[in-house]
């Protein structure tokens, strides 16, 4: 079987406000969600989309999450016409880097405090990382194949890819995906900022002289991919499509990209691959770009090794500019925002790229988004990266309807 | 534990943990069921771990299966205690 993977339903809990549109039209506009160096979810309630039973049994990261798929189920319909398929046909493949960190640092504090006692039984369903896959399968009655992914910051990439395997594959009509992270805890802080990932100055500027780290983020993105040809047969709104999904790993080293590029640009080639598209085909690439002085080189190279030519030519902007690194979560949301972009034919700004690294030297769409060139009448076609710690390359290439 | 715990010092403490697990504080009776609240095992085992702070008592797997109101819950309590 290979059969189209549409998207029907997109949702997102960002730095920058409730809902995916927002995450559009605000980091087009080139607003900034970061303030004192951290993009936290400042305007995100957990109450508006969940009851208060529900949001005590749920890590903040799960709570981000059942936010974000609120949304997107809304858009494809399911809320108010009732699920569109056989429920055993329907499943949610949904990533994290860490899962509930906040939960194990409160209980661990708690038993430090008072003892093993003031554990409470709660902790291990909200801290574990398949949480936010099974509050998304339970809330909406998804009774398919339903399992969490975890690969650090290409969690939400690989879970979307996976996804749109399930159902290329015959193995579901419309699974629920994504990712979610709220790593904004003590711990989380102190340990990414103790491996030098994180920005001393708290400033994301991908792809700029004066990188010095990540800025760290939270948030969450949910996609509802569908099967094509049931997707129309219903008379869904299709938003757009997962052409194609590459994965590949460095091999190389257990938290630095490889300086060659050369297993993500594998990554990136094999997405167009399976897309059956080439370098030339892509109107818009979505980094990785983290603001770390080695993934800004490694992803450049890695742009240029994968579509020659094309890659001097194709804007590439991150959207980490924007809101920081979401982790686990970037993936998905970044995948949302070039959905987004695509749909309105404009490449998003890099933001805080003032002083451009004479090593960089792509088009990074600095300061102000731009309109996408034209490319014959046919939808626009993205790349969205994704790179994780451990080594982990997930690519997708996205097309709007 | 202290044999002189009583109904009423045990009330208010499950009707609190109770209130603070999902229910409305207005639907807590003794004579409430556990399905009338929405109460299921996960919260028992907070409603558990409450109780044997402030009582010293323990209500594990069994013996919260035979219980199905507020009331029966209370009056466990009150008898392991005593």
């Amino acid at each position: 079987m290979n059969r189209r993977v549409v998207i029907t339903g997109v949702g997102a809990v960002t730095p920058l406000g409730v809902g995916a549109r927002t995450l559009h039209e605000r980091w087009t506009a080139g607003a900034c969600g970061i303030e004192d160096g951290e993009a936290p979810c400042a305007e995100f309630d957990p109450k508006v989309a969940m009851t208060a039973k529900e949001a005590r049994r749920s890590d903040r990261f799960t709570q981000l999450a059942v936010a974000a798929c609120a949304e997107a189920v809304a858009e494809a319909g399911w809320d108010t016409d009732g699920l569109p398929y056989d429920p055993e046909r329907m499943g949610c493949v949904f990533g994290t880097g860490i899962g509930g960190i906040g939960t194990i640092e409160s209980n661990h504090a708690a038993m430090i405090e008072s003892g093993p006692q003031k554990v409470s039984p709660l902790a291990v369903p909200l801290m574990m990382s398949n949480a936010g896959a099974a509050a998304l399968s339970l809330r909406h009655g998804l009774r398919g194949q339903t399992y969490g992914v975890v690969s650090a910051c290409a969690a939400g990439a690989h879970a979307i890819g996976a996804a749109s395997r399930l159902i290329k594959n015959g193995d579901a009509d419309a699974v629920v995906t994504g990712g979610s992270e709220a790593g904004l805890t003590p711990l989380a802080r102190a340990a990414f900022a103790a491996l030098d990932a994180t920005s001393e100055v708290g400033i994301s500027r991908p792809f700029d002289r004066r990188r010095d780290g990540f800025v760290m983020g939270e948030g969450a993105a949910v996609l509802i991919l569908e099967d094509g040809e049931k997707a129309e047969r219903r008379g869904a709104k299709i938003l757009g499509e997962v052409l194609g999904y590459g994965a590949t790993s460095d091999a190389y080293h257990l938290t630095a990209p490889d300086p060659e590029g050369t297993a993500a640009a594998a990554a990136m080639r094999a997405a167009l691959r399976d897309a059956g598209i080439g370098p030339d085909d892509v109107d818009y690439v979505n980094a990785h770009g983290t603001s770390t002085p080695l993934n800004d080189r490694s992803e450049t190279v890695a742009l240029k090794r994968a579509l020659g030519e094309r890659a001097a030519q194709v804007p590439v902007s991150s959207t980490k500019s924007a809101i920081g690194h979401l982790l686990g979560a970037a993936g998905a949301v970044e995948a949302v925002a070039t959905l987004l972009a695509l749909r309105d034919r404009v490449a998003p700004p890099t933001l805080g790229l003032e002083e451009p690294d004479p090593e960089l030297d792509l088009d990074y769409v600095p300061g102000a988004a731009r309109p996408l060139a034209r490319s014959n009448g046919r939808p626009a076609i993205g790349l969205s990266n994704s790179f994780g710690f451990g080594g982990h390359n997930a690519v997708l290439c996205l097309a709007a309807a | 534990m202290s044999a002189t715990v009583t109904a009423e010092q045990v009330q208010p403490v499950v009707y609190d943990a109770l209130a603070e697990i999902g229910p409305d504080r207005d639907q807590i009776t003794n004579d409430a069921t556990w399905e009338e609240l929405d109460v299921d095992s996960l919260d028992l085992a907070e409603l558990s771990q409450v109780v044997e702070e402030k009582f010293g008592v323990r209500l594990k797997g069994d013996d919260v299966a035979q219980i199905k109101t507020v009331g029966e819950a209370i009056d466990l309590i009150v008898a392991r205690a005593g």
